[in-house]
């Protein structure tokens, strides 16, 4: 089964909207029960999760644990919250096979806090399936265009 | 402020304080650059990085770009990345296999030991001139291992690397004796920064008294996944001063996240318990029970002086880093792991790496958020002049929530930048 790109993009600008606007708990939401969300390090990233060790390697439950820790205040690398603004382009479909659907994207990602911003730019890939209630996403691997995260120091919100 | 004034160690009133311009001026850098990185062994690699010869890997150290290579003679080598010609970088690569490096600027080539091998029109210069390795790539003053773990030292008359590590020898040992096999770093590189001086990682990666302030939201998250009541604080352990600056902070089976090798927690499933329990027999075997279980349910928050840490908790990771400015560090960061491990239990360790360690993990980014307020709140330090470590001076069993582990660091770095080898390194 084959998404139009437009379907595609639809859907992550839905998604990077609600990341943008905080809502978080629905952002996680849009995983399947299986689904992952995936940062490989930056110096290996075509390396294999569960190989090489990533930045971020969240099983459903982390992902949506994830979520739940960046809406407390004692998440202090995002107390106050920064503002981010996530740009989508380049989408990609192809076809799938088990019913998911590979989408792709570029991406950059400004993050603003304490008078310093930061840009992380990068490629993203995706599974997609489609649900009784519209696309869930069960994969989301978001591969970093930068040697070190350097200045940014930390990934603390959601790519 | 004169720099024997910069530490306040009153062992009578159990006072011990620090003056912020520690981490704030320009001039104790300097001193720091000429008188601990240019002076202390210093780590440069994992042994298992570099498998066969002409594997190499370009790695800043102490400031200092070294090319460090596996040569055609199988043996280690630590070279200043430097044409002997004019001073570029020989080599730009991250990591990979040469037989040879060649400066990009002249053409002057370079086997894998450093040694000369050629230039364009040769002749221009006398014979002598690359006689005696006189054109070779200058080799690193010191450079030894110590069960793997591959350290350099800037300072040719430095005491051997084996002394230099004193008690905490012993620690890496607990490391290096997990794997059956030996051990292994594995590929992925977790290269970060943060905007604080670089003295104030050393003291938080074995700060047990700011784990649940700082990281409440990470015990929520063992808290919902295992089902578990860990309250943090009733994990008290122990702290000790394993000399020349070391020291541990350390605990046997308290902390409520599992170890690869060799403790299950229920979050990873039934289906692991049975893996994660041959695991821990086979080193009970190996080691015999005491040490066993020393090895496989211990936690330990290693500091050697004057910037590595291992951390041998829900997984183990190296980490060194380095001050750029006052105010700025650079951090690297690598996982170790037993040779051979199988494919599910090397998985499990990069799920649980990552579950609280590294820039995006659910812990280390609020630890670099605190530095960060920390070095924010310095630039009172004109007003509000002193940091305080003085927990647990009155004790004799100090414990991982004391400051006993960053009192033996500062004492040791006091006695260096300050060049007073009469500064006592031991004490409450």
């Amino acid at each position: 089964m084959k998404l139009s790109r437009s379907d595609a993009e639809d859907f992550l600008i839905r998604e990077t909207a609600l990341l943008d606007s905080w809502k978080l708990m629905e952002w996680a939401d849009l995983f399947t029960e299986d689904g992952e969300y995936l940062v490989p390090a930056t110096d290996d990233p075509e390396g294999k999760a569960g190989k090489s060790l990533f930045l971020i390697y969240d099983d459903r439950h982390r992902l949506g644990e994830r979520a739940k820790r960046l809406l407390k205040p004692t998440a202090h690398s995002e107390f106050p919250h920064s503002r981010t603004r996530h740009m989508i382009s380049n989408v990609t479909t192809a076809e799938g096979d088990n019913g998911a659907i590979p989408v792709s994207c570029n991406f950059v990602v400004f993050r603003s806090r304490m008078e310093v911003t930061n840009i992380y730019p990068g490629h993203a890939e995706y599974l997609l399936v489609q649900g009784g209630d519209g696309l869930r996403i069960r994969s989301k691997k978001a591969v970093l265009d930068v040697d070190a995260l350097r200045p940014h120091g930390k990934i603390s919100i959601i790519l | 402020m004169q720099l024997s004034d910069l530490i306040i160690d009153d062992r009578h009133q159990a006072r011990f304080k620090v003056h912020r311009s520690a981490f704030v001026s320009d001039e104790i850098l300097a001193l720091e650059r000429e008188r601990v990185f240019s002076k202390c062994w210093l780590y440069l690699g994992h042994s298992s990085e570099l498998k066969k010869p002409g594997d190499f890997i370009s790695r800043r150290v102490g400031g200092r770009p070294l090319l460090y290579t596996r040569g055609k003679d199988n043996a280690l080598h630590a070279l200043y990345n430097t044409c002997p010609h004019r001073g570029a970088l020989v080599c730009r690569e991250r990591s990979g296999n040469r037989r040879a490096f060649t400066c990009g600027y002249h053409a002057w080539t370079f086997d894998d030991c450093g040694r000369f091998l050629g230039m364009p029109g040769r002749e221009a210069l006398p014979p002598e001139a690359t006689e005696d390795g006189k054109l070779d790539l200058v080799e690193v003053e010191r450079m030894e291992e110590f069960r793997g773990f591959v350290f350099v030292c800037f300072d040719r008359n430095a005491m051997p690397l084996r002394d230099y590590l004193a008690g905490a020898a012993e620690y890496l040992e607990y490391v290096a004796d997990q794997g059956r096999d030996g051990m292994e770093i594995v590929t992925g590189t977790q290269d970060y920064c943060v905007n604080a001086n670089w003295k104030l990682l050393q003291e938080n990666s074995a700060d047990g008294y700011h784990g649940v302030p700082t990281h409440s939201t990470y015990f929520d998250y063992i808290r919902s996944r295992d089902n578990s009541n860990f309250g943090g604080m009733n994990a008290k352990g122990w702290v000790k001063n394993l000399g020349n600056g070391h020291a541990v902070s350390e605990s046997i089976g308290l902390l409520p996240w599992g170890r690869p090798y060799a403790r299950w927690a229920p979050g990873w499933g039934e289906e692991a318990k049975a893996e994660v329990e041959t695991l821990n027999r086979e080193i009970m075997q190996r080691l015999g029970p005491e040490r066993g279980n020393v090895v496989a349910n211990g936690d330990r928050n290693l500091l050697i002086f004057p910037n590595l840490v291992v951390n041998d908790v829900m997984a183990t990771t190296i980490r060194t880093f380095y001050p750029v400015r006052p105010d700025h560090m650079e951090v690297s960061a690598w996982c170790i792991a037993p040779t051979g491990e199988s494919e599910s239990s090397r998985d499990r360790r990069l799920r649980n790496f990552v579950e609280f360690l590294g820039p995006a993990g659910f812990a280390t980014p609020d630890d670099v958020e605190m530095l960060e307020l920390c070095q924010r709140g310095y630039a009172n330090a004109a007003s509000a002049p002193y940091n305080d470590l003085s927990r647990g001076m009155l004790s004799n069993a100090p414990t991982k929530t004391d400051e006993l582990q960053m009192r033996t660091f500062w004492r040791r770095w006091h006695q260096l930048v300050a060049d007073d080898a009469a500064r006592e390194l031991t004490g409450p």
